[in-house]
Order: structure tokens, then sequence, then C-alpha cells
């Protein structure tokens, strides 16, 4: 019995146990107990992943009673790497659960959802048959539709978000029902390996191969949320207790990702130029309209969800573009590519992990999620403002943190890879580049104004002034994100390395110092010595610095400088708000905002003013032109089928019989 | 206009600054008005030169207060920095923050409604600072003295270091007293 | 370990001599300024008196504001890390730290961040003002910097800035070449937008309205506006030193024997002199743009390395 056979039953075991305690625990355990159990379970579960990352074959037969072969979970390495991805996320949620779910988040149903929601998301990466796949994927989402409901009570925009998410979740499952119907007729079997032999003997055949393909991605890239099938994101993500939208965004959508990443490595290896151009351009209008969604959005978990967009659409770039460059026979490139997609998985797991429950962190002492009413709470939170604002390095893409490093990798497989012959690549690696680009730096304006908005200068209303830190368990599963974000960054050969293993990209290679060096296109990346550099030079000023401060003249403390006039409030702080003024003025076709101002004048004249108000919406647009239009049609059709059925008993016999007819007509051909 | 008859004039025009006066130069104050009670103590000996802080030699960033000026010494101050008279060949010149600044440049009598806005400057301005009232109406009220809106002398609000007589005072003169703040 | 100390060394001297030249480069843009103004000007010593006074001088911080001391002292270590890593006075590099451009780009991005949270952390609504349209700034500049920094190393077949130069070196040829020229003068451009030059900000305006860069620094003051100050300066003549550099590599110490580094410093100092005589000259002829006309010029800068890119592959 190998590490994985036994970490597979060990966390299935703890996972069950776990749900009948959160179903009989007394209330004022249950949090302790079935969080400290899920923890439990998603520690094992990363253990399992870790082992299989490595190599280690293992496999979980479950005989069922239905006429299907066994459901079979045997991770492979990459498996392995998702499934570890998904244990550290939900280790962290759950360790975080126990001190922060409270209210509707803590009922015995919550906590039950949760603690079989982590567990399949773990096990959808480890899936080895359709089957299982769809069973696990299903699971995940039901059990995560349980956890969104849970505050339906007190909010009513949960039940609408719910609504979406429950919509397009079962669409993307329908979708990849019917990809993986498709290729099990073709096959005969319905474990991923045969899958995969019957693709390879069948790939000359066209039509049916191209379509189930087009079905999964639509599947996938649904989960993983990218434009236009990204909408359910920004409603369930801030909808969702905190550390469900962690795991929701750090390990959900990844099993989105994975998906993609096994039909490119596993299912279809050499999948057509269509697929890898169409994901590319998906990575990029999801990068680009993600972020810009994120940096104007002022509900800071909104903003944490479009944020997972862009990210999704970054490693989807990453992957169309090791696809293409595959094709093209530039196999280095290609594998730094796809290290990149992955590494990116990871990094953004971790830097999500941390800002979603530093988000949930401060909604715990604040109870608002409106940047534009919070402000000065890195004195009162200290660490919760630490391990955000790590976590906002991260996902600006800045060192010495996972992000930066995935990001560089990234940028490296595009500029090494535009040096084929391939007419499409020198077109599309300029492309993707001025899009990551743009994406990086308009990610680097959102967490700035994330951060700084949320933590620094004054809070801007009444909830901040009597925020408190959050208790240690919260504490801790924060700073831990935060910490293995910037260990990964520091670490980054050993994590490329581990992440090349499980795709057999060539030519990874780690260094000495835990640098990184792509063999391949001959680049490297050396984050200790850097941090070293950078700490040295740091100590050069800050020591002198230092030295000052102890010595005369001495650091005098008076009011903000408020131009002499009034004191100044913190009502003339920039708000969220303001803070992306230019931008939505920049992007505004994109945006396309609709402001409202309404000008009160005094009775007595009509040049004096008395009250000036001043609103801004920004609307999802892509929502707005694609699934407005497609729900009036639906409304319409089903408001005409409403007069199908009049409740005439005589009409339901002649409908009846008209089935048989038409039945008995199909069948007698 | 275009850039190339811009070029042009900035040919024909050459260097319009005035040549610079030797320093250290001592300020040449009117003389006092014989109407001034004999026990006004002089108005020109308030500050040394070995008074002022030596901090401050060589650069002075100035943040200039209107506190209720007629905007006669405004006119003037903007001179004294123009191109002619040039106060930043001697190290002088004007900030938009009292943080950033060592001088504060008070103009005019100070009203009421500026007496609380200037001592909050002058309490911004880190110190070393240096105050300087410009001009007749900062320094004794001048034409506005007992109106019903006037504090008093910018003296009367916060402690002045260097004071410039006229109505309005000489750019050479402002130009003179920012020379004793940066010494050179 | 000798080739490692005498990287080390040059490195050393690399930063002594930007440290020092630094605050000249400003204070002879401001003179040349000065003198097509027809103004007699300060000297082109005065930046260095101003940072000896702001150090003498007791710092006021504003109640409620936390990150008054560290967020300069960010900055300024950044920009020291831009000129370790760029090169400046040769091609040496520090051993197993190669100036990878896109890693430059992210250590002037974490000063460039250092100083939005500045800006927020003063509380203000200068300050968050300031903040927002510096990132603003930063957001739109990035992709031209990447792009045109794409441009720069397909010759060299790498982002390591000391191969860039080494292959210009090595083929002259390729300076001249129009890709080659269009990333560079949209990098010239990108250099202006994040050092917040004219057209894109006025470093001399009074108007808190207009301002960029200044609002940011408003609450700051004594030492700490020293090292925003020293640290701002240092990113312009890195950054201007970097594409004087691309345009004219000769003369960088390509060993890091003594001569070749007095080669370089002495080239080093003329290519800035020249740059910021040019420089400071050319903003008279310049108007600071409307905020929201700045995405335009931003636009056409990204146009002009896009362009690059392609040519590049169209002419090779």
């Amino acid at each position: 019995m190998t590490a994985v056979d036994l970490g597979l039953r060990l966390h299935l075991a703890l996972a069950a146990a776990g749900v009948l305690v959160a179903l009989a625990a007394a209330p004022e355990r249950r949090a302790r107990w079935a969080g400290s159990l899920a923890a439990t379970a998603a520690a094992a579960g990363l253990v399992t992943g870790l082992a299989a990352m490595a190599g280690t074959e293992g496999r979980l037969t479950l005989s069922t009673a239905l006429p299907l072969a066994p459901l079979t979970l045997a991770p492979d390495r990459l498996g392995g790497l998702f499934m570890a991805i998904a244990g550290g996320v939900g280790l962290l949620a759950a360790l975080f659960g126990i001190g922060y779910a409270h209210g509707p988040s803590s009922s015995a149903t919550s906590w039950a959802a949760f603690v079989a929601f982590l567990p399949s998301v773990q096990l959808v990466p480890a899936a080895a048959d359709v089957v299982s796949f769809l069973l696990v994927w299903e699971a995940m989402a039901i059990t995560s539709t349980v956890l969104l409901l849970a505050d339906h009570e007190h909010r009513p925009q949960v039940l609408s978000a719910t609504r979406w998410y429950a919509v397009m979740t079962h669409l993307g499952f329908l979708a990849l029902l019917a990809g993986f119907a498709v290729l099990v007729a073709e096959s005969g079997g319905t474990t991923l390996d045969e899958l995969a032999r019957a693709v390879e003997s069948h790939r000359q055949q066209g039509g049916r191969y191209h379509g189930a393909l087009a079905l999964l991605t639509i599947g996938f890239a649904a989960k993983a949320g990218l434009v236009p099938l990204h909408v359910w994101l920004p409603r369930a993500h801030p909808e969702a207790p905190s550390h469900v939208s962690a795991v929701m965004s750090g390990a959900m959508a990844g099993t989105g990702i994975y998906g993609l990443v096994l039909i490119a490595v596993r299912l279809m290896p050499e999948p057509p130029q269509w697929w890898a151009l169409a994901l590319v351009a998906l990575g990029i209008a999801s990068a680009l309209y993600g972020i810009l969604q994120a940096s104007v959005a002022t509900d800071v978990k909104r903003l944490l969800g479009y944020s997972t967009t862009e990210n999704s659409g970054l490693m989807a770039i990453a992957l169309g573009l090791a696809v293409l460059l595959r094709a093209d026979g530039e196999t280095g490139p290609a594998d730094v590519a796809l290290v990149a997609c992955l590494m990116l998985a990871v990094s953004h797991a971790a830097f999500k992990t941390t800002l979603f429950l530093g988000a949930g962190s401060v909604v715990h002492a604040t109870g608002e999620r409106d940047l534009d009413r919070l402000g000065g709470l890195l004195p009162r939170m200290p660490w919760t403002a630490t391990a955000f604002a790590l976590g906002g390095l991260g996902a600006a893409a800045l060192p010495v943190t996972a992000g930066f490093v995935s990001e560089w990798v990234l940028l490296q497989a595009i500029i090494h890879g535009a040096r084929g012959e391939g007419r499409v690549v020198a077109v599309v690696m300029p492309l993707a580049l001025a899009a990551v680009a743009l994406t990086a730096g308009l990610a680097l304006l959102t967490m700035v104004k994330a951060v700084g908005v949320a933590f620094l200068a004054r809070g801007r209303s009444e909830a901040v002034a009597t925020a408190r830190e959050a208790p240690a368990p919260m504490v801790t599963a924060m700073l831990a994100g935060a910490g293995v974000l910037v260990l990964l960054g520091v670490a980054a050969g050993p994590l490329a390395v581990a992440v090349a293993g499980t795709v057999d990209a060539r030519g990874i290679l780690a260094t000495s110092t835990a640098g990184l060096h792509l063999a391949a296109v001959d680049a490297g990346l050396e984050p200790v010595r850097l941090t070293g550099g950078v700490l040295v030079l740091t100590a050069l000023v800050a020591g002198p610095a230092i030295l000052l401060e102890r010595r005369r003249p001495r650091r005098r403390t008076t009011l903000p400088w408020g131009c002499g006039g009034v004191r100044t409030s913190p009502r003339m702080e920039y708000t969220a708000t303001s803070y992306a003024e230019p931008l939505v003025r920049v992007f505004g076709d994109a945006l396309r905002p609709t402001r409202d101002v309404a000008v009160t004048r005094t009775d007595r004249a009509w040049f004096v003013v008395r009250e000036v108000r001043f609103h801004q919406q920004l609307e999802d647009v892509v929502e707005q032109a694609l699934y407005r239009p497609l729900q009036a049609v639906l409304n319409r059709t089903a408001e005409l089928a409403r007069g199908v059925q009049n409740g005439s008993i005589h009409r339901y016999l002649t409908y009846s019989l008209a089935a048989l007819i038409a039945v008995l007509a199909a069948v007698s051909r | 206009m275009s850039a190339l008859r811009l070029a042009r004039l900035i040919r024909r025009v050459g260097r319009i600054a005035e040549p610079a006066l030797p320093a250290p130069l001592p300020i040449t104050l009117p003389a006092p008005l014989p109407a001034d009670p004999p026990t006004d103590p002089p108005t020109d000996g308030r500050a040394l030169p070995s008074e002022l802080p030596s901090e401050l030699r060589g650069s002075v960033q100035v943040r200039h207060v209107d506190a209720g000026s007629c905007n006669g010494c405004e006119i003037e101050v903007g001179a004294a920095f123009g191109p002619v008279y040039d106060a930043e060949r001697y190290g002088a010149r004007l900030v938009a923050s009292p943080r950033h600044a060592d001088a504060v440049l008070v103009t005019g009598v100070v009203t009421r409604n500026m007496a609380e806005p200037l001592r909050r400057t002058v309490e911004a301005t880190p110190r070393p600072r240096v105050v300087l009232a410009v001009g007749d109406c900062a320094v004794d009220c001048g034409l506005f003295a007992r109106g019903h809106a006037v504090v008093g002398p910018a003296s009367s609000v916060v402690d002045v270091d260097l004071e410039v007589r006229g109505c309005p005072p000489e750019p050479e003169q402002i130009v003179a007293a920012l020379r004793r703040v940066t010494g050179r | 370990m000798i080739a490692w100390l005498s990287a080390v060394a040059a490195v050393t001297v690399q930063l002594v001599v930007m440290v020092a030249a630094a605050p000249l480069v400003v204070g002879l843009a401001r003179q040349s300024r000065a003198w097509v103004e027809g103004r007699a000007g300060a000297g082109v010593l005065q930046p260095w008196r101003d940072l000896r006074k702001l150090l003498l001088k007791e710092p006021v911080q504003a109640e409620g504001t936390r990150l008054q001391v560290a967020a300069p002292v960010v900055l300024l270590a950044t920009s020291l890390m831009v000129c370790a890593q760029v090169p400046l006075v040769g091609t040496v590099s520090l051993p197993g730290l190669p100036g990878d451009l896109f890693v430059v780009v992210s250590v002037l991005l974490v000063g460039t961040v250092a100083l939005a949270v500045l800006g927020l952390d003063s509380g203000t609504a200068f300050g968050g003002m300031g903040s927002s349209r510096h990132m603003t700034i930063a957001a739109l500049v990035e992709p031209t910097v990447l792009v045109a920094v794409f441009a720069v190393s397909i010759p060299a077949g790498s982002s390591a800035l000391s191969q860039i130069m080494n292959e210009r070196l090595a083929a002259p040829s390729t300076i001249a070449s129009p890709a080659s020229l269009m990333a560079v003068v949209a990098l010239g451009i990108a250099v202006l937008a994040e050092t917040g030059r004219l057209p894109v900000d006025n470093p001399a305006t009074h108007l808190e309205l207009t301002m960029v860069h200044e609002a940011m620094v408003l609450e700051s003051s004594g030492r700490d506006l020293a090292w925003v100050e020293l640290g701002s300066w240092l990113r312009l003549a890195a950054l201007v030193g970097l594409v004087g550099n691309l345009l004219v590599p000769w003369g960088q110490a390509t060993t890091a024997s003594p001569g070749a580094l007095l080669v370089g410093i002495l080239t080093l100092l003329a290519k800035l002199a020249l740059s910021a005589v040019v420089l400071g000259a050319a903003e008279v002829f310049l108007a600071k743009v409307r905020l929201f006309r700045v995405p335009e010029l931003l636009a056409g800068s990204f146009a002009l390395a896009f362009l690059a890119v392609t040519t590049s592959y169209l002419v090779t």
C-alpha cells in the first residue's frame, strides 16, 4: 500500500467523519470539531497530492451498485499537483473557518457542506475515469451551492447570486457531460487513459473530436471563470462566506484550469491550432476584462472575484501559448509556457486564498465589504494588514512572491517563443505580451487600491472604529498563506522543478541557491540573491535613517495638512471609487459606466445650489450585452410555453396520445 | 507660438536675469516714518544673520501665505521669483506644501479668517523655519490698521523673523531678505 | 572569488557614481532650463544643497499616518537596486544576478507602489489624488515598457540587460535599425511618464490640482522627503542613462578593470550631462498635457513599441 493509497482512504474517512460530526455535534463545539476534521482531511489530501506529484502511484476503487465500471480515484502527477493545491487551500480555509464561521455559515448544514466541499474539490484531479470525475465535479457544484445559500435569509442578493451560480455551473456540467459522452462513445471505455487512446486513433475523424473538444473547453472555462462564462463569479464570490470564497477561488477555479491542462497534455495531446488560439483569445479577454472590472470594483470581495477571472485568463494564455509553440516545434519555450501556466495556478491559489481570508477577516471585524467605507485598519488589525498586503504583492506580481516568479516565467516563454518561423506565433506573441503587461499594470493599481484604501489613512465609517484583530486561528491561516506565497517566491527553482515534473517539461532547472534556470531558453532568476541585494541596499538606507531618527531634530506629529483651512476629515480622503475614476474615464468605452448627477437648487434662486448628488454604477458589460438578451428570450419562450399547460385534462390526454404516436413512429422506422 | 518662433525668441532675448548683486547684502529699508513713536523697536534689526538658522544656508523653500493682502505684494513676490530678479539663483524656491518649506512668506494684514490658517501653516512647517513678513501690511498693518476684519500684523499671530518694508516692497528687497536666509 | 569581488566592486562604483550624479543630473536639467528661459539659475549643485538641508531638518508627520518613514526608505532602496542592476557604468553585473529587464521593471514598480502607498497613507485628498493618477499612468505605461523591452531584446535573444548591451556593442548596426530606434523612442516616452517629467507631469508645479508626483509627497518633510527626492532622482538618472546607453552603448566597461571603469564613468557622466541638458531645454517647449490626454500619448508610444516588434520580424 503506497502513501497515495493510504492518503486517499484516510482523506475520505476523515471527511466522512467530519460530515457526521458537523451534523451531530453541539453548536458550540461544532466549529472546532468539524473544522479540525476538515483541516486534517485537507492536510491528508495535501500530503497525498504531494506524494502523487512526486510520482507515487496509488488508487482507490469504489464499486457501486450502478451498472458502471467501478469508480476509480488514482491521481497522476498532474492530478497530484492540483490535489495538493486544493489541499493547501482547504487546510487554510478550514483553519480560518473555525474562527470565522458565525451566524448562518456556522449551521450544521453549512459545516457539513463545507466539510464535504473540500474533498470534492480535491478529488476532481484524482479521478481516473469519466464517471467518477463527473460525480465528484457535481458534488463540488452541489456542496458549494449549499454553502453559497447560507445567508439567504438576511441578504436577498444571495439568492440571485446562487441562481446565477447554479445555472452557470450546471450548464458547464452539461457541456462536460456531453463532451465526455462523445469521447466515451468513441472509445467504448470510461477511464481517462482509454479516452486518450481513442482520441489518438480517431484523431483524423474530425467533427466529433472537435465538437467534444469545444464542449469540454466550455465546461472547464465556465468553472475557471473565463470571459464570457465568468458572470457567476463576481456574484458568487462576494456572497459566499469568506473561507468558502477562498476555496472557490483558490482551488475550485483551479479545477477548471486543471481540466484545460488535462485536455492539452493527457486527454488530447497536440490539440488543434484553433483550440490554442481560442484559448489565448479567451485568456486575453478574461485577463483584461477581469482586471479592468476588478480595478473599478469597490466591494473588496467582488474585486477579488474579478481578479480570479484575470488570473484564470493568464493561465489560459500560458496554456494556449504552450500548445501553439509545441505545434510550431518550439518545445523549449512551449515547456516554459506550460510550466508558467501551472506556476500561475499555484501562486494564484496562494495569494488569492490569503487575500480572501484577509478580506474575510476585515468583514469579520467591521461587517463592511465596501472599500469606500473602510480605511485606517492597519493599526487596528496589523496581522490582517500584513497578510493582505503580502497577498496583494503576489496578485500584483511583484517580487519577491510566487506571483512574480510565475509571471516572469510566462514573460520569458513569450519573448523566447517568438523566435520561431511560425507566422501565427509572430502575431500572437506580441499581442499576448501586451495583454499580460497591461494586465500586470492594472493589477498593480487594483492591489494598491485594495490595500491602501482598506488599511491606510483614516477610517471612512463608524464600523472601522471598533474593529479588532481577528482571533488566532484566522490570523494563523492568513499568515500561513502569506508565508507560503513568499516562500514559493523565494524558492522559485524547486517550485518550478516540482511543477515541471508533473507535465514532463524539460529544461527547467533549479540552481544551488534555490534560483530558477530555464535552460531551454537560457534565462535565469535568482530570487534569493535579488532579495539579498535589496536587503543589503535597504539596510544601507535604513541604517542612516534609523540613526537619524535617534538624533535631533526629533520627529514631530501634527494635523494632516488641509491647506491651513479646515481640519481635514476622513470624508475628504480618496475613496476606492475616486481612486479608480481616471481609469473609468480612460476605459469608458469598455466599462460603460452609468452616471447620474442630480442637482438640487434652493427655492430662492436657481443658481444657488443646495446639494449635488453623484451616483455612478458599473455593471458587468458582458452580462448586460450577452446574458440579459438571452434571459429575455428565455423568459418570453417560457411565457409561451405556459400556454401549453392550461390544466385541462383533455389537453393532457391529447399530449400523451401525440407523444405515444410519435414514439411508435420513431421506433417503427 | 510655434516651437521655431519660440526658439528664435529665446535666442534673440538671451539672458534676462539682472546681474547678481554682491552677497551678503544688507537689507535696505526705507527710513522709519517720522510719525512712528520712538519706542517702537527698529524693524530692520529683528534678525541678524547670525540668528538665522544655519541649516538653511544655500537652500530655502518658501511657502507663500496671503493673509489678507491687496495683491500688490503678490505681484512683487511673483516678480522676485520671475526671470528678471530670479530669486531661484540664490537657492530660494516657492513650494506648494508647508511640509516642504523652510520659510513662510506672509503678505498682507492678517484678517480674521486667515489668522488660524496662518498659524496652522507655520505650525505645519518643519523646524528650523523662518517667517518673513513682506510689505507694510504684514509688518504693521499699513493702510489697513484698525480695519474691522483685521486681527493685526503677522507678528501678532506668529513669530516673525524677518521683515521687509514697503507698500509694496520692491522685488529687490524681497530677494535681499531671502538672500539673508540663504546666505548666498 | 576574485571575479566575484571585482564584480561587486564594479557595481559598488556604479552605485556611488549614480548617487553622486543623480542630483547633479536634476540640477543640470533645471539649470539648462533656466538658461533657455533667460534666468541665471540656481546652479547645478542646488539639488545637493536641498538634500543636505532636508537631512538636517525636523521631519513632521501627520497624525494617523503609518508609512511616512518606511515608504520613502523602500523607494530609495528599490531605486538603488535599479541602479545596481542596469548597465550604466559598465555591463558587469553581479554574478548570478543578471540585470534582467523584467526584474528591473518589477523592482522599479515596487518603488512606484511605495510612492503610491505613501500618498494614500497621508489621508489627504491630494495624496489620494496623486496616488490614483500615478498608478493609472504606471498601469498604462507598463505595456509600452514591456513591449519595447521585447523589441530591444529580440536581437540579443535575451532579456538580460548586459547581454543586450554586449550584443549592441558587437553589432552596432542593430542600434540604427528601425525596430530598435522605434523601441528606444517608445521607451523614452515611457521613461518620461514614469519619472514624472513633462508633458505627463510638471515637476515644478505649485498647483495641487495638476500634480501627480508632487501631490503624493505633499505630506513628507525632512529626511523622509530627502529619501523620496533622492529615490526619484536616482530613478530618473538610471532610466535616462539606460536609454542613453541603448542608443550609444560605446564607452561602457565590459570588464571590471579600473581603466575600463574610469572610461565607463566618464562616458556615463557625459551621456547623463547631455541628456540632462537636452531634457531641461526641451521641457521649455512643452506644456503639460491634460491628464486625460496622457493615455493618448501613451497609446502612441505603445503603438511605436508594437510596430518595433513587428518590424523586427519583417526586417530580419
